[in-house]
């Protein structure tokens, strides 16, 4: 029971790093995208301008070093529990975009877009109540 | 018709990506020591798992038309949008890692699954 009882929160603490990771990292990356203006890849040209301020962009690298810390801990989450948990259990990160994306970026979130959100985390808890782990360790 | 591609592209070469690394990460098996030599490690042992090089490939992909339609649309749709694979994920749980997904599991991969309809449909 021990060990089962430390995967669970070794698999808990992890994804809480995922969920606060995550988000921050594609609001940054939406608020250094937003700098650059709409992107146009029709010449070879444009698509290496557009990389090179993409490159350029401190926000972006921001946005980036979050992914990198939120994929860190993916990797080792995935390492002990099914895809198919742990993908799902992650979901509440949804709703933390949506708060981020509405304190940091001043986007409209809609009431319709909340519930939409509130009912991502409805599922997310439905899915939090199966085991981490259906497959035999190989 | 850009936002659809890229939003394609999110999905299909994430989901896939996703995977790649996580059938990679259970060929590594259980990482259970976190000091930081170790997890150097872990992280050579995975590299040598063509799966994860397919993998980051994939979602190196997904990075970049993530990229591209950020530069279009609001945080707050893209990233919800993004979860319509859920149901990939699900499926590719099952059928590519063998993983049995529970009836309420599906329960709740459904749920998430309005959930993100809601959020496009609240775009006004």
């Amino acid at each position: 029971m021990n060990s089962s009882a430390g995967l669970h929160l070794k698999t808990y603490l992890l994804i809480l790093l995922m969920v606060i990771f995550g988000p921050l990292g594609n609001v940054l990356l939406g608020k250094g995208m937003k700098g650059i203006g709409a992107v146009s890849l029709s010449t070879p040209a444009e698509a290496i301008n557009v990389l090179s301020r993409v490159l350029a962009s401190g926000t972006i690298w921001l946005g980036i070093g979050s992914l990198i810390s939120f994929f860190v801990a993916y990797m080792l989450v995935l390492s002990w529990a099914d895809y198919s948990y742990v993908q799902p259990a992650s979901s509440v990160a949804y709703a933390v975009v949506a708060l981020l994306a509405h304190y940091m970026l001043r986007e409209v979130v809609s009431p319709l877009r909340w519930l939409g959100v509130l009912i991502i985390c409805l599922g997310v808890v439905v899915v939090g109540q199966t085991p981490p782990r259906t497959t035999e360790p190989s | 018709m850009r936002e659809f591609i890229f939003y394609l592209l999110i999905i299909c070469a994430g989901t896939g990506g996703e995977l790649c690394v996580s059938r990679a990460m259970k060929v590594v098996g259980e990482v259970k020591d976190f000091r930081p030599r170790s997890l150097i490690k872990v992280a050579a042992r995975a590299l040598r798992v063509p799966w994860m090089w397919l993998g980051l490939t994939l979602m190196g992909t997904a990075f970049f038309a993530l990229l591209g339609v950020l530069s279009i649309e609001n945080v707050s749709l893209v990233v919800p949008v993004t979860a319509l694979s859920y149901a990939a994920g699900a499926l590719g749980g099952k059928f590519f890692l063998g993983e049995q997904v529970t009836r309420r599991r599906w329960t709740g991969v459904l749920l998430v699954c309005v959930g993100v309809a809601l959020v496009i449909m609240g775009r006004r």
